[in-house]
């Protein structure tokens, strides 16, 4: 059995864009699925419906059936603060939370209700080493996370996601604002870690799509126009609109 | 054509110095005329003199003591009103009501910030003291405690309208961020958005502290206009009075150079520094936890 498998799924926003139209996938356990495709393709729609972080955002319809396990992710009685423990998400931006570095890696604990002080330094130490930022930042974790640079800080949100251990992480063009050397560790992060948890991004190119994908899904204006492993979808892929889009003939 | 550029550059250059500098030297000049009217008293009137318990001009007793703590009472009190309900209120607004009715109370709020506060403090004497004395079982409704009653209520729409921007102002993607993490609504507001957004809520607490410092119609409508040293916390519920209420009610009847006129000046020197410490401890709250570089650049 998948990890997730989704049928039909169509979401659309209330001005009456249809952001997903009919998709139907299934991603596996402790792989990394990358959703590919130009702007407005619905990649982000995607990912905020795994963790329902919709909800925050005026979402006229979802439809279909979304299986993460043996629960279904659009039922609105599931307890969403549980399911994004459970699915984290890293965004675009770096986005530390105004407090010191200490404290927003150990944030999602704490409003777990995490009290001890030797169980949350023992996180935030894990967390902070595997988005390999410990060594930077281990002498000065009271200092205020603004201080970091950007690619310090997005992968201090790396680490704030995995700081709560959750079964996914979803990643939303995590590197698009980035360096080359933070992107190139973040990378690396997600292949190492990916025996561990199970990763859907929407990389910031197709090039980063073919370093860390197993599995790529190409989305067109909300359809989901192919789904293949990355080793077939590169150098085979079915449809002539995913080839256009591989050699860059739009988006 | 470049040069008519540069000197349409040169000149509005030079009319925004002139409009900041004009305004330093305005607020220069004020600060000169009430040093030059209001140091005198101190060679009138000893310094023990001044600031001992007892106001009674006409037989020569200038202790302003009392004014003093009459004004700290007050707008301890007010704020005391005025800054939990106005957080609330604006966390309420920015964060809990549905937009559409956040869409009427905003406006709403603003309206009620620019009474004027004649007529609040006529609202104040026919409702709320005449109230209070029946209530509280008072011999007089014109108390310290009326007028903290009153200037909060005064304090709280600038309160919430300037908290409610600063709330309004920190990017959706904290919350997100927040909620992501598995954190709940309340969580995310306490925990983030208000942090996120604390240096325009301490704005709006030191000009809700301004307002009711410099606050005088109303005060003195509703206080009682007793210049009496409180003894111990009863004192709220008893007359009192503040300094921009004796200035006010008494500035009028004085002769200009007068002994009795210079120490109404220097008790505008007084409310001068109190309005300066505010402020200072503002930035600093401000500032400290921000890096030099952030505040160079903010
Ligand atoms: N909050 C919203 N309200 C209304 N429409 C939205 C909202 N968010 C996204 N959309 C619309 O949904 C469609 C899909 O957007 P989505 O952000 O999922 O695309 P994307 O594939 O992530 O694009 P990008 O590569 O630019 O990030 C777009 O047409 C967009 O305009
Ligand atoms: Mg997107």
């Amino acid at each position: 059995m998948s990890l997730f498998e989704i049928y039909d799924l169509t979401v659309e926003y209330s001005d009456g864009t249809e952001s997903l139209q009919g998709v139907t996938m299934n991603i596996e356990a402790n792989e990394v699925t990358c959703l590919i495709g130009p702007a407005g393709g619905g990649k982000s729609t995607f990912l905020r419906v795994l963790n329902r972080l919709n909800d925050l955002a005026d979402v006229k319809k979802v439809s279909g059936k979304v299986m993460f396990k043996d629960m279904n992710l659009l039922d609105p009685k599931i307890d969403v603060i549980d399911l994004r423990r459970r699915i984290g998400m890293v965004f675009a931006r770096p986005l530390p939370l105004p407090l010191s570095l200490y404290e927003n890696v150990a944030y999602g604990l704490r409003t777990a209700g995490e009290r001890s002080k030797a169980k949350l330094d023992r996180a935030v130490e894990q967390a902070l080493r595997q988005a390999q930022l410990w060594d930077e930042v281990y002498d000065r974790l009271d200092a205020p996370a603004s201080r970091l640079s950007g690619g310090q800080q997005q992968r201090l949100c790396l680490a704030r996601t995995l700081s709560l251990e959750p079964e996914v992480v979803l990643l939303d063009e995590p590197t698009s604002a980035l360096d080359p050397i933070s992107t190139a560790k973040i990378e690396s992060s997600i292949l190492e870690l990916k025996e561990r948890y199970t990763f859907i991004v929407a990389p910031h190119s197709i090039q980063q799509a073919g370093r860390i994908a197993d599995h790529v899904a190409f989305f067109l204006q909300g359809e989901l126009v192919e789904y293949q492993p990355a080793s077939e979808i590169f150098t085979r892929p079915r449809d002539k609109r995913t080839e256009d889009y591989l050699q860059g003939r739009f988006g | 054509m470049i040069a008519r550029n540069r000197l349409t550059e040169i000149g509005v250059t030079r009319l925004i110095q002139l409009a900041g500098f004009s305004s330093i030297i305005f607020m220069g000049m004020i600060l000169y005329f009430l040093l030059t009217e209001g140091v005198p008293a101190l060679g009138e009137v000893s310094l023990r003199e001044l600031f001992s318990s007892r106001w009674y001009p006409i037989e020569g007793f200038y202790g302003i003591l009392p004014l003093i703590t009459g004004s700290l009472m007050v707008t301890i009190g007010a704020m005391l009103i005025a800054v939990p309900f106005g957080l609330c209120a604006a966390v309420y607004i920015s964060e809990v009501a549905p937009p559409r009715l956040a869409a009427v109370l905003k406006p709403l709020v603003e309206i009620l910030a620019g009474l004027p506060s004649v007529v609040l403090g006529f609202l104040g004497i026919v409702i709320l003291s005449p109230f209070l004395r029946r209530f509280l079982d008072l011999p007089t409704g014109l108390t310290a405690f009326t007028g903290s009653l009153l200037l909060g209520g005064i304090a709280i729409p600038t309160v919430i309208s300037i908290s409610e921007d600063a709330l309004n102002n920190v990017p959706r993607s904290y919350r997100e961020a927040a909620r992501a993490l598995g954190a709940t609504g309340w969580q995310t507001i306490w925990g983030v958005t208000v942090p996120a957004a604390r240096s325009g809520i301490l704005t709006a607490v030191m000009l809700g502290v301004g307002r009711a410092m410099g606050e005088t119609m109303a005060v003195m409508m509703v206080t009682g206009n007793a210049p009496v040293l409180p003894s111990s916390l009863g004192a709220l519920f008893e007359p009192a009075r503040t300094m921009t209420a004796t200035i006010a009610s008494e500035m009028g009847e004085v002769a200009t150079g007068s002994e009795h006129y210079h120490v109404l000046f220097f008790i505008g020197i007084v409310l001068f520094l109190f309005s300066l410490v505010v402020n200072l401890i503002a930035s600093r709250l401000v500032f400290r936890s921000k890096g030099r570089a952030e505040r160079v650049l903010s």
